[in-house]
């Protein structure tokens, strides 16, 4: 029993913590699993740098309001507890908006209006909503980080097909002083633009939200199909069992009462 | 004994079948293809072959990876590849029929359900997605070759990789100078010749520039009853009705209503794109609206749009509403008629009610 120095309790808790912030990028991704966020989404992945400074930009403001609408939620009435939430956003959205204007102000101009409008992002909304204000401080970070997370995962993914597709390019933008991006050649010719319109932002995360959707279902009938398989060794042995505690029981028991009682299990199942 | 067969209805069959209506529509599109042809040379020609290749190729591959029943033999991947080959420019890089076709066959297509439940056309579809990814390619239309010197049937397949056509090769469309006309003032037809612009010497997409290969394809149809004749009829007089309505000020209606009704695609979109089955309306009433909408709408997109073609995205949209003109439903036969004062009681009555329940119900959603 000495696998591990922690103990059983923590090594529980950390499976747990782990959890929140890993279902925020898979099971629950906020864009291709729980379709919020739609509007950023769509107009701010036409790159894979504008989908990057967009989730991270998310991720912060979704981590601090997370973590102060948690700190108050036992203090907001919970008649005006929505607007509450908004001004807590938009505190932050504000830091955040002053910061990027000075240190990233390409970034800064490609968000337009997309940056305030994070203020009424539904993912911030919801998390605040669903997680946040019913849950301790420590686990709304690690929700908002999780959600953050997946939400910038995304926008990068959907960023870097739509850009190479759409431009020709691979990760073009800039930091300060710093040019950075790759430009293939004279692909920017041969580019498709319909990727960086809006048709294009629709048609991309449709397919990849097909795909991701036929590959989880995939995963999800192999593993019901392990499952049945130990369902069908767990009868076996069950019915195995019962027909030897019967014959054990009394050698004039009839045989039918014990498949009955092993059909009655299965039929349970 | 043995020839009797136990079935449930229909019991009356006909020996048609999807391969059967495609084979129609391939013989229809034949001589669009011959025209296409005798007007650019070979190059568009090579063009079809490889939107047909790639469209079944697409269809064939997605039916094996899915593990789909196989239908590829129904040959409707080819009449789409023909009809999206025939909607490009004459002259575009090989890569784009590709592209376009698997466009049209996997994702218009197959990701729908394949043949019959598919949204929207598929070809006029992918003609919409080339536009907008290679806008500069899907405008560049090339003249007319010269048919006296038997070479120039080659013609274009040098010029036929290059991103960028050289302009010295490139003309207007008619609809290009209506438009021009259209912000200007001016005459429309100026220029332009009616019997050039019927026998399809003019610049255009490669196989709708012919307005009388296409009129013999699509009356071939007809007779075949493999299209809804009401639909093109429909669509193509509303569009002369539209024209004359929207152009009544400007002075020149007779030379709108015909530089719209044989430029473009106008006779190819009626005849060939706007009556495939899965995505035109069968009601009567549907019909109509279906008809005039393509009608009214490629009209407002070539006046007060950007583009000087309307027809593909007309098709587009009355497909997507498809579905909801189907809804309107028609009075069972033998429904007693209503008088008009019978009809204005029950409005009223209907009023009457709202209201109350608006007074009374403190509550109530409205």
């Amino acid at each position: 029993m000495k696998k591990s120095a922690m103990p059983q309790e923590l090594r529980m808790n950390m499976r747990g913590k782990s959890k929140i912030v890993g279902g925020g990028i898979l099971a629950s991704n906020p864009v291709f699993r729980l379709v919020l966020g739609m509007c950023p989404t769509l107009a701010i992945s036409t790159s894979a740098f504008n989908g990057l400074g967009m989730g991270i930009a998310a991720t912060v403001v979704l981590v601090c309001s997370n973590a102060l609408v948690s700190l108050l939620r036992k203090v907001i009435p919970d008649k005006v507890r929505i607007p509450a939430y908004v001004l807590i956003i938009a505190t932050f959205v504000t830091l955040v908006e002053m910061l990027l204007r000075k240190f990233v102000p390409a970034l800064y101009d490609a968000l337009g209006i997309y940056l305030p409008l994070i203020v009424v992002n539904c993912i911030i909304l919801a998390r605040a909503e669903a997680f946040a204000s019913t849950n301790k401080v420590g686990d709304s970070v690690l929700d908002g980080l999780g959600m953050g997370l997946g939400f910038t995962l995304a926008l990068l993914l959907l960023g870097v097909i739509r850009e190479f597709l759409g431009s020709g390019t691979f990760f073009v933008g800039s930091f300060g002083e710093a040019e950075f991006g790759v430009t293939l050649g004279n692909l920017p010719d041969y580019a498709m633009s319909v990727f960086v319109m809006p048709a294009g932002g629709f048609l991309t995360l449709g397919l990849v939200m097909a795909a991701i959707n036929a590959i989880s279902d995939k995963t999800a009938a192999k593993r019901d199909a392990k499952h049945a398989e130990e369902g069908k060794v767990i009868d076996e042995m069950v019915r195995e069992h019962v027909e030897a505690e019967l014959a054990s029981a009394g050698a004039d028991a009839p045989s039918a009462d014990a498949v009955r009682v092993g059909d009655g299990k299965e039929e349970e199942k | 004994m043995k020839n009797l067969r136990v079935s449930s209805s229909p019991h009356l069959t006909a020996r048609t079948n999807t391969t059967r209506i495609m084979l129609d529509v391939l013989i229809a599109l034949s001589p669009a293809v011959i025209a296409m042809v005798l007007l650019y040379g070979f190059y568009p020609l090579f063009l079809t072959v490889l939107s047909v290749a790639s469209a079944v190729f697409c269809e064939w591959v997605f039916n094996v990876i899915t593990k789909r029943e196989q239908t590829v033999r129904d040959l409707s991947a080819v009449v789409t590849g023909v009809i999206l080959a025939l909607n490009l420019p004459p002259v575009v890089p090989f890569y784009v029929p590709i592209v376009g076709a698997a466009f049209a066959i996997i994702i218009v297509k197959m990701l729908f359900g394949g043949i019959g439940r598919n949204f929207a056309n598929p070809a006029i579809t992918a003609r919409i997605f080339l536009m907008l990814a290679w806008t500069g390619v899907m405008t560049k239309f090339v003249l007319p070759v010269d048919l006296s010197d038997g070479a120039n049937l080659f013609a274009y397949f040098k010029q036929g990789v290059e991103i960028n056509l050289p302009d010295a090769i490139t003309t207007a469309t008619p609809l290009q100078s209506v438009k021009e006309a259209l912000s200007s003032g001016g005459n429309p037809a100026e220029g332009l010749n009616a019997l050039d612009m019927f026998l399809g010497r003019i610049g255009g997409s490669a196989g709708e520039v012919s307005t009388l290969a296409v009129l013999i394809g699509g009356i071939y149809l007809a007779v075949r009853r493999v299209i809804d004749i009401k639909i093109p009829v429909l669509y193509i007089g509303s569009t002369a009705l539209f024209t004359a309505i929207f152009f009544a000020d400007t002075g020149y209606v007779g030379e709108y209503v015909w530089t719209y009704l044989l430029g473009g695609g106008l006779m190819f979109g009626a005849f060939f794109m706007a009556t495939d089955y899965a995505t035109s309306p069968k009601t009567p009433v549907a019909v109509v609206i279906y008809g005039l909408g393509l009608g009214f709408l490629t009209v407002i997109i070539r006046k007060f749009g950007t583009m000087n073609e309307g027809v593909s995205f007309a098709i587009l949209l009355m497909n997507i509403v498809t579905p909801l003109l189907e809804k309107i439903k028609r009075k069972p036969f033998g429904t007693p008629r209503k008088s008009v004062k019978e009809v204005a009681e029950s409005v009223k009555a209907k009023f009457s009610r709202k209201h109350a329940a608006a007074e009374e119900g403190g509550e109530s959603v409205g």
